[in-house]
């Protein structure tokens, strides 16, 4: 059934791409010199396993901005190489090598998975591929690891976090304790928020980390009960944030302790809590109901070309592709030059549906950072916790 | 840390450990009693999840939804064991291992197919959704204290079944010597594919009541696999009050080590397994 779909949905967009471009070859008979010169695009994606869903979202935003481009971006037309990285930083190196050596791609646009991400800006960095990464947050790939040519079209684990910290040290808070799993994203959440917390005079009594991807939560939810703090700071996505949020309510704590969350602990995840979710706040740098014109024109056309919602994660793949664009704007129809493109890149400035960005020294989005809250089945927008929060991008010389 | 949260830990513990057992507990039928290696057996515990989502969407209410699903698991288990795991009795460890495996990927990718990637919760039923309050500002969920009491019984059931019924008896000699009991006049095939759809039914069991407090999640089978394996083998490979011992041990150990020396907490299990592999290699129960 799903699969049909995908078959018809995937004809139709390769009739309207040819349609598009018969049409651009009549009214721009010049332009038909250039049509041979192509992009080749390598999607790293997770298609399988936990993260399937985020890949598919960012596979759907990327199509969907070079669809409305009329299939093509910069008048280059586009070829994809599809690889499935299944979030498994084990084979993430030959993954990512498959696709530079084997399938020639000019660029590499992955992954969700940090430790997958990391392998392969190694890759990138050794065979001087272009490389953008929608989503994986890893400090690391805009710090100590950047690169000239690895961008990234999402946010930094710092980011909201950080933007997190300040919000909550303003909403009266003195003393809070950290939940998070004992793995780098969870612990460079921490480290912004506490960060920032503590600089606006609020201090962390206590941080608890469990091995990921554990999710008995009972030990620490006795743990908090009992150390009495204002407020608890968690980072967790997915099935973990679900059972999370579920078990803090059901521990009753949910009433005395309020509970705060880097973004994605309610991206996904709201009707799965079941009405524990409700009225949670948390930061991140897209909302359910911002109200700029582009995210409506995006949401529309995206709720229309995939029969759902679009989510963050859509709007990271819409944006890597507006990147490359930008980067490929700049040849004019020459020969895919690399360093042309990076240099364009750099400058660029994106209209995205979040609101538009620039990318900093170290290639990672300065963006605002909103404020959310859980109302029924959205984070809606209560506000904007960081205007154009740059993330420091400690240790990288570039 | 205080007396009335150490109390609560002890509680903690217990509990964990319980529900640690009810997700082994087809393990130990499958793997402990009957001898396969059962890598999938964390696939049917997603399966049951999944039923337990699909079933309380339909019907409503989570109790109606075990009801349903119980037998369809064990149909499912019968049809497994007589298209596939009746082939492997007399094979080497290897190709249960194969094929094992082989089921993860494609009930992996049969549940994307069907219900999508995407995180859901079940509803606790009305019956069981109160808190009880233990301090001034800390309350247990009555449900998993429900769980604690399945599981004892379940535990109780078992065991009685193994070591004290005519059923229990033929299957323990089964495993000792498949071709003493069919010589015996004992229809074997059948009596294997009854053990093994019961096993089946009981890790469906597990994810059926368990999703509740932990949601349905793609991958949610392979993060109870390794420490199903790890309780067997902790208990005595077919013991089922050594499962039940193993589990309070680790659940215990996971507990109190994440409360006490959190930065060990991830190699916990493992430590304790590995005392008391050394103390005991055959397992804390395992006869003879």
């Amino acid at each position: 059934m799903k699969k049909a779909q995908t078959t018809r949905r995937t004809l139709m967009q390769a009739m309207l791409g040819a349609f598009a471009s018969v049409l651009a070859g009549a009214l721009l008979p010049l332009g038909a010199a250039q049509a041979a010169e192509k992009i080749k695009v390598g999607l790293m994606l997770p298609y399988t396993g936990t993260y399937a869903s985020l890949g598919t979202a960012i596979t759907n935003g990327f199509k969907q901005y070079v669809q409305e481009q009329g299939g093509k971006l910069g008048g280059y037309e586009v070829e994809y190489s599809v690889v499935d990285d299944e979030s498994d930083p084990s084979k993430a190196t030959e993954n990512a090598s498959k696709l530079v050596k084997r399938d020639n791609v000019d660029v590499l646009v992955g992954t969700v998975h940090s430790g997958v991400a990391l392998a392969m800006a190694k890759v990138a960095r050794d065979t001087k591929t272009l490389l953008i990464i929608p989503n994986a947050g890893a400090d690391e790939l805009t710090g100590p690891l950047c690169a000239p040519n690895v961008f990234r079209s999402s946010f930094s684990a710092w980011q909201p976090a950080y933007a997190m910290g300040k919000i909550v040290a303003e909403r009266g808070h003195k003393n809070v304790v950290t939940v998070t799993w004992k793995y780098s994203f969870g612990e460079q959440s921490v480290a912004g928020f506490k960060e920032a917390f503590e600089k606006a005079g609020g201090k962390v009594a206590k941080e608890l980390y469990l091995p990921f991807p554990n999710v008995e939560f009972q030990p620490f939810l006795t743990e908090i009960a009992s150390l009495k703090p204002d407020a608890v700071f968690v980072f967790f996505a997915g099935g973990g944030a679900v059972k999370f949020v579920k078990d803090y309510d059901a521990a009753g704590l949910k009433k005395s302790i309020p509970l705060y969350g880097s973004g994605f602990l309610t991206d996904g995840t709201i009707d799965a809590m079941g009405g524990s979710g409700e009225g949670l706040m948390t930061t991140l740098h897209y909302a359910d109901n911002l109200t700029n014109p582009k995210d409506q024109a995006f949401r529309k056309a995206y709720a229309i070309a995939y029969k759902q919602q679009p989510d963050v994660y859509a709007v990271q793949g819409y944006d890597a592709a507006q990147m490359l664009k930008t980067g490929v704007d700049s040849l004019k129809g020459a020969k895919f030059d690399k360093d042309a493109v990076i240099k364009a890149m750099e400058t660029a400035k994106i209209d995205s549906p979040r609101g538009a960005f620039t990318l900093s020294k170290a290639h990672n989005p300065v963006q605002d950072i909103y404020l959310r809250k859980v109302e029924g089945r959205d984070n809606k927008l209560v506000g904007v916790a960081e205007k154009a929060l740059a993330d420091p991008a400690r240790g990288c010389r570039m | 840390m205080d007396f009335v949260s150490f109390l609560i830990q002890v509680l903690n513990s217990l509990q964990y450990g319980l529900l640690l057992f009810l997700v082994a507990s087809g393990l130990t039928l499958v793997f402990g009693i009957m001898g396969i290696i059962n890598l999938a057996h964390g696939s049917f515990y997603m399966v049951g999840a999944y039923l337990a989502f699909a079933l309380t969407g339909m019907t409503g209410n989570l109790m109606l939804a075990i009801a349903l699903g119980l037998p369809l698991a064990f149909v499912f288990g019968a049809i497994l064991e007589w298209a596939l795991f009746s082939h492997l009795y007399k094979r080497d460890h290897l190709e249960q291992v194969l094929l094992t495996y082989g089921l993860i990927l494609i009930f992996e990718e049969l549940r994307s197919l069907a219900v999508g990637d995407e995180v859901h919760g079940v509803t606790i039923p009305e019956l069981f959704s109160a808190s009880i309050p233990l301090s001034d500002n800390l309350s247990y969920p009555v449900y998993r204290l429900v769980i604690s009491v399945v599981c004892l019984a379940l535990a109780g059931g078992l065991y009685w079944l193994i070591q004290k019924t005519r059923l229990g008896m033929m299957i323990r000699a089964g495993s000792h010597d498949r071709d003493m009991v069919k010589a015996l006049g004992i229809d074997i095939n059948l009596l294997y594919r009854t053990v093994f759809a019961l096993g089946v039914a009981l890790a469906a069991l597990a994810g059926m009541l368990a999703a509740p407090i932990s949601s349905v999640y793609p991958g949610m089978g392979s993060s109870v696999l390794i420490i199903s394996f790890v309780i067997v083998v902790i208990g005595g490979v077919g013991s089922v009050w050594g499962a039940l011992v193993a589990a309070l041990v680790i659940g215990f150990a996971d507990t109190f080590g994440k409360v006490l020396l959190p930065d060990l907490a991830g190699l916990m299990v493992y430590l304790v397994m590995a005392l008391v592999l050394l103390w005991r290699p055959e397992g804390i129960f395992r006869k003879g």
